[in-house]
């Protein structure tokens, strides 16, 4: 599903060079549940960034559903995004001057279906979030987890192959974390690979693969026994 | 190409940032709207004071009699100066470059005329032909005075629309040349029918031959007036023939040529064109005004176009990362701001034209502010200069914000 080989990534600020991937290789399979831990600096995001078609990389290779992602155009790394890769942030990030549904049925208007459809698709994904009732609500009436489920909806609702979840529950009490985690493990056992960035270990220990980084480099990548 | 669904998310954009449509659609409303009052209120101004000059050629000479200020040769000061039929041959025959010319006098008989059991008190103006080309009027039916009617001392009128539709009412209307009224009791035949654009005083008026007057009315070659035309004459030739006919009038007449009351001399040319350069002057002064105003207008909508943009930024990242390309984002701003700046500057259009509408009906007729009209050309080119520069200025930053790395822009809160 993802095959990363030799990724180095650097980033240039001014004078300075500075190396944030240094030789990663890493193979996710179809229908893993995989988290990557790590502290600030250790390049969790920019990973995250490069698995995303969010940024290129200088060396090595990257395979995503045996496709290799290099040299995109911006129209290709649109597609690829909107097709088999659905995000979720720690902040939601969702529009704030729209509601719940339309936020869910954004994707869909960039694969250019239509407004009814895409609409009534919105409220099947709101319905499995359980929040249907909340469809109307705009962002800011919503409560963190409310948010969060809005943004999960959103995320799935292109069917993707592949979900990054950057600090999901970062903004989240532990309760509302749980149930989130629980709601990631739901979706992972229909088939889509789950890769989910995070600190903190409770959540970490919930997934089936842990991936340390430390520096650029993986420190360890354990199976866990779930 | 017209998507409607891009259309349908444009419009929800708008319909849900509504103080932002509002701040942008503003600055370019006002803009031109300001622009169209400045600039109608310029034509407004102008139209007034052309209309000023209506009624009589931009190329005449009024030489009028009056009384002298200034001891001359042994004569006291307060001595009337009177023209007579020989002033007008003189002017006539030793003055080069004159176009047309006519004498005039000022009446002092009883004014009133008659047709019928009509009748009414009118301005009678005994004069030359020339005089309705000097006096520029439109001959509406049958024809002025011609130098035959002076000749052969005709009793001939020609009146204005006023008089005739004062004097001839109803059926008889159509049929006023070839009739006869009585002006002061004699009966004089129509021969024509004028319109006047000058003062309401001088749309009061008939004209009959002047040698006529002089033998029915006064008895005497007396005129109170001489005025004629200089064709296409530059401004300092008429004023030369200004100069040689103050000396010659001084010379026959005996009075100080210093002494600009004894005769007056009107040169409407040095007037009109006194007064043009004036007009010039303020349409500059409008023109910079005009431009200061849209060159604010462009500095507020780009600033808030860059405002808007960078608000923006975070929701530019979400579309990035759920898969929208950079085009379809840069490409639904710019259109958005299209639309609101396009639509802004055309209600600007329409209420600054309104207004101007409504002053000029429904404001008492002012002599000086006449048909306050904009250039509708100019308000277009302005509003699309608008539209225009508020697109560049969303543009550069909606490019900037689209290259960003969306994870980036939406981590940092």
């Amino acid at each position: 599903m993802i095959e990363l080989k030799g990724l180095h990534k650097s980033y240039i600020t001014g004078n300075n060079k500075l190396h944030v991937l240094k030789g990663l290789d890493l193979i996710i399979e179809q229908g893993e549940l995989v988290s990557v831990m790590g502290s600030s600096g250790s390049g969790k995001s920019t990973l995250l960034n490069v698995l995303g078609i969010l940024d290129s990389y200088d060396n090595g290779s990257y395979k995503l559903n045996n496709t290799l992602m290099s040299n995109l155009t911006e129209k290709k790394a649109a597609h690829f995004r909107n097709n088999m890769i659905g995000f979720v942030f720690q902040s939601f990030n969702l529009i704030s001057f729209k509601n719940a549904m339309e936020n869910v049925a954004l994707p869909l208007y960039y694969q250019r279906v239509g407004r009814k459809t895409r609409n009534k698709i919105a409220m099947e994904y709101l319905d499995k979030m359980g929040i249907k009732d909340w469809a109307e609500h705009m962002p800011n009436e919503l409560s963190g987890g409310q948010k969060q489920r809005v943004a999960i909806a959103r995320a799935m609702i292109s069917k993707p192959k592949v979900i990054l979840a950057d600090e999901p529950t970062g903004a989240l009490d532990s309760t509302t974390s749980l149930e989130v985690m629980d709601l990631f493990r739901e979706i992972n056992k229909s088939g889509i690979t789950m890769i989910i960035v995070t600190h903190e270990r409770d959540i970490s220990e919930k997934t089936n693969r842990i991936i340390q980084l430390k520096d650029g480099i993986i420190e360890s990548d354990l199976i866990s026994k779930n | 190409m017209f998507d409607l669904d891009k259309w349908q998310e444009i419009f929800s954009t708008i319909k849900k940032n509504r103080l932002r449509t509002f701040l942008t659609g503003f600055s370019v409303a006002w803009g031109i709207f300001m622009l169209i009052i400045l600039l109608g209120s310029g034509r407004g101004l102008e139209n007034g004071v052309r209309n000023q000059f209506k009624g009589s050629v931009n190329n005449g000479i009024w030489i009028s009699s009056g009384r002298t200020t200034m001891a001359y040769q042994g004569f006291k000061p307060g001595r009337d100066i009177k023209f007579t039929n020989e002033d007008y041959e003189r002017v006539k025959e030793t003055i080069d470059g004159i176009d047309v010319i006519s004498a005039r006098s000022m009446i002092n008989i009883n004014n009133t005329i008659s047709y019928k059991n009509e009748y009414g008190n009118f301005t009678i103006s005994p004069c030359h032909p020339g005089y309705a080309i000097i006096k520029d009027v439109k001959i509406e039916e049958g024809r002025f005075l011609n130098d035959i009617d002076l000749q052969k001392y005709r009793k001939v009128v020609a009146i204005s629309t006023i008089v005739r539709d004062a004097l001839f009412k109803n059926g008889d209307k159509k049929k006023a040349v070839g009739k006869y009224i009585k002006i002061s009791g004699v009966p004089f035949k129509v021969v024509g029918v004028f319109s006047d654009e000058g003062l309401e005083d001088e749309q009061r008026r008939v004209y009959i031959p002047i040698y006529t007057a002089q033998r029915v009315f006064f008895g005497s070659n007396e005129i109170d007036q001489v005025s004629l035309t200089t064709g296409d004459k530059t401004i300092d030739e008429v004023d030369a023939m200004v100069e040689q006919i103050r000396k010659q009038f001084s010379a026959i007449h005996k009075f100080d040529v210093e002494d600009h009351r004894a005769i007056s001399i009107w040169n409407k040319a040095q007037d009109f064109k006194r007064t043009m350069d004036l007009f010039a002057g303020i349409r500059l002064f409008v023109w910079i005004v005009g431009i200061g105003t849209i060159i604010a207008g462009i500095v507020g909508v780009s600033n808030i176009m860059i405002i808007v943009v960078k608000e923006r930024t975070k929701e530019i990242g979400i579309r990035k990362a759920i898969g929208a390309t950079p085009y379809s984002i840069v490409s639904t701003i710019i259109a958005e701001s299209i639309l609101i700046t396009a639509f802004a500057g055309y209600v600007g259009l329409i209420l600054g034209i309104g207004l101007l509408e409504l002053i000029s009906k429904a404001l008492p007729p002012i002599e000086f502010f006449v048909n306050p009209e904009a250039d509708l050309r100019v308000a277009v080119s302005a509003t699309i200069l608008l539209v225009v520069s508020g697109t560049l200025a969303g543009l550069f930053p909606a490019l900037k914000a689209a290259g960003i790395r969306p994870i980036e822009a939406l981590r940092d809160e």
